[in-house]
């Protein structure tokens, strides 16, 4: 069911060759003419849709991960378990995890199912990051909070998590890079994002200009939005890099 | 649940459906995912070690080092294979090639900072007993290194098992891949007992490499280390330049 709904030629929206272009008749690597055509109707809305499914998984894995992390740092006990259970959905490999979330009721071949396994991707990266970065704050500072009369959520507020904070946008970013690749193997799922493109592309024919152009698009996006999250951690803490140089 | 336990039987058949020709059965199909990850894993291991713990043992090219780590995580593996598919074709060579570009980065990565982060008295104390640069790398920095150099790996290999099934998408035919992408073939509960097969798969392997690393560990490094929860490490650098 899913390999037909992923990839069957049925879909026209897709970009389908047009026998009047030669250079798609030819199959050549690239044709520029094909890309311009379906700019509009394939590429950017795969695109758009890649952007939307993983800003919603790292937004909640980001929720999920910060709540666990901020538990574990004053319950230390609550760590291992975390790290084996996020370890154990980080390991299993994404095909693998779509499928096994398909038959689960309410999930299905959705938008849902491919955000569930996308989020569960981001928990192991984001909750040891932020813990970590949260276990790094040195003794003395928070004692000094303390000694300022701050109480424990007062320091952790105004203290602790900024201090962390270049450990938490490192993590944060780990795991956007993460799911923009990930989210490319969810089309098989929900028939969205740049995979779909990619898939179709390979049902057709092996149709090349398709699969290097979705394909460079995937890999643009994750060193994009590596490139954007690096200016946000430079500005969001400007004492790390007094401190570097 | 019906699915599932469905997906339990399916493997108790080995991957045949009544009614159904002859398939291949699933012991085959995991000894061809397994084999081909680790002809990619060992090309890998060979040309990323060297250059890595090269790299570490004269303390240049961290900028490159690291960044390959960086630029590594941003390849979907389906991009890198999809962008394989369309220039050289299809074939194990492929494959391969697409295997090798993303197990390479976080083996090199880890294993340039594993040596680099060495104590560096440590190595004077070596050097001041007169061992050679060899005799350095080979006696104190590797087994200095065991922990951050398998954390690689151990990635890497993550990355190759699921590549593997993944490349049956692109339609190389040969891993448990193959049952996912062939639901009309299989059902459901093909697919569902491929994808289990593929998730214990690397769990096993994620066990086996850190069982392997724990025998590698010189002994006085686990007392100082604690515990390893025997997981799947993520790539060690977390700041990029």
């Amino acid at each position: 069911m899913i390999a037909i709904a992923a990839r069957g030629p049925v879909i026209p929206n897709f970009g389908g060759r047009t026998s009047s272009f030669s250079c798609e008749r030819a199959n050549r690597l690239f044709c520029s003419d094909w890309v311009s055509r379906n700019w509009g109707t394939v590429l950017w809305p795969a695109l758009r849709q890649h952007i939307i499914l993983t800003l919603i998984a790292v937004s909640v894995g980001f929720m999920i991960s910060t709540a666990l992390a901020l538990v574990a740092y004053r319950r230390n006990w609550l760590e291992r378990p975390v790290l084996i259970v996020t370890s154990i959905l980080y390991t299993i490999p994404s095909l693998a995890l779509f499928e096994l979330l398909e038959p689960v009721p309410g999930l299905g071949l959705s938008r849902a199912t491919a955000e569930v396994a996308l989020v569960s991707y981001t928990l192991l990266i984001m909750f040891r990051n932020t813990l970590t970065g949260l276990r790094e704050v040195p003794a003395d500072v928070r004692d000094a909070a303390a000694g300022m009369g701050m109480g424990p959520t007062q320091s952790l507020l105004r203290v602790e998590l900024p201090l962390a904070l270049p450990a938490i946008i490192a993590g944060v970013r780990i795991a956007t890079v993460t799911v923009i690749s990930l989210a490319t193997v969810a089309s098989l799922i929900d028939n969205e994002g740049l995979g779909a493109p990619i898939l179709n592309a390979i049902s057709n024919d092996v149709f090349k200009t398709e699969l290097i152009v979705a394909g460079a698009m995937a890999v643009g996006l994750a060193l994009g939005a590596d490139g954007l999250l690096v200016i946000l951690q430079r500005a969001l803490t400007p004492w790390t890099r007094a401190s570097a140089a | 649940m019906h699915d599932f336990v469905e997906a339990i039987t399916f493997i108790g058949r080995n991957g045949q459906i009544p009614g159904e020709p002859h398939l291949p059965t699933l012991v085959h199909l995991t000894l061809e995912t397994l084999r081909i990850a680790g002809i990619g894993i060992a090309i890998a291991l060979v040309i990323a070690v060297p250059v890595g713990i090269s790299l570490g043992h004269v303390h240049r090219g961290s900028f490159v080092a690291i960044n390959l780590g960086n630029i590594w995580r941003a390849l979907p593996s389906l991009a890198v294979l999809a962008i394989g598919v369309a220039f050289l074709g299809l074939g194990l060579g492929n494959v391969e090639l697409a295997l090798v570009v993303l197990a390479v980065p976080p083996i090199i990565t880890n294993a340039y900072v594993a040596i680099d982060t060495v104590d560096r008295d440590v190595v004077d104390a070596a050097r001041g007993m007169g061992m050679t640069g060899w005799e350095i790398v080979r006696e104190v920095e590797l087994p200095l290194g065991v922990p951050l150099i398998f954390a690689g790996i151990r990635t890497a290999a993550l990355f190759v098992v699921s590549t593997t099934t993944i490349a049956a998408l692109t339609g190389y035919s040969g891993s448990l891949g193959d049952i996912i992408n062939n639901e009309t073939s299989y059902h459901l509960a093909g697919v569902l007992g491929a994808a289990i097969c593929i998730a214990l798969l690397a769990l096993i392997v994620e066990f086996a490499l850190a069982a392997l690393q724990r025998a590698l560990t010189p002994r006085g490094l686990k007392l100082a280390e604690g515990e390893d929860l025997g997981l799947a490490i993520a790539p060690v650098v977390t700041e990029g330049a």
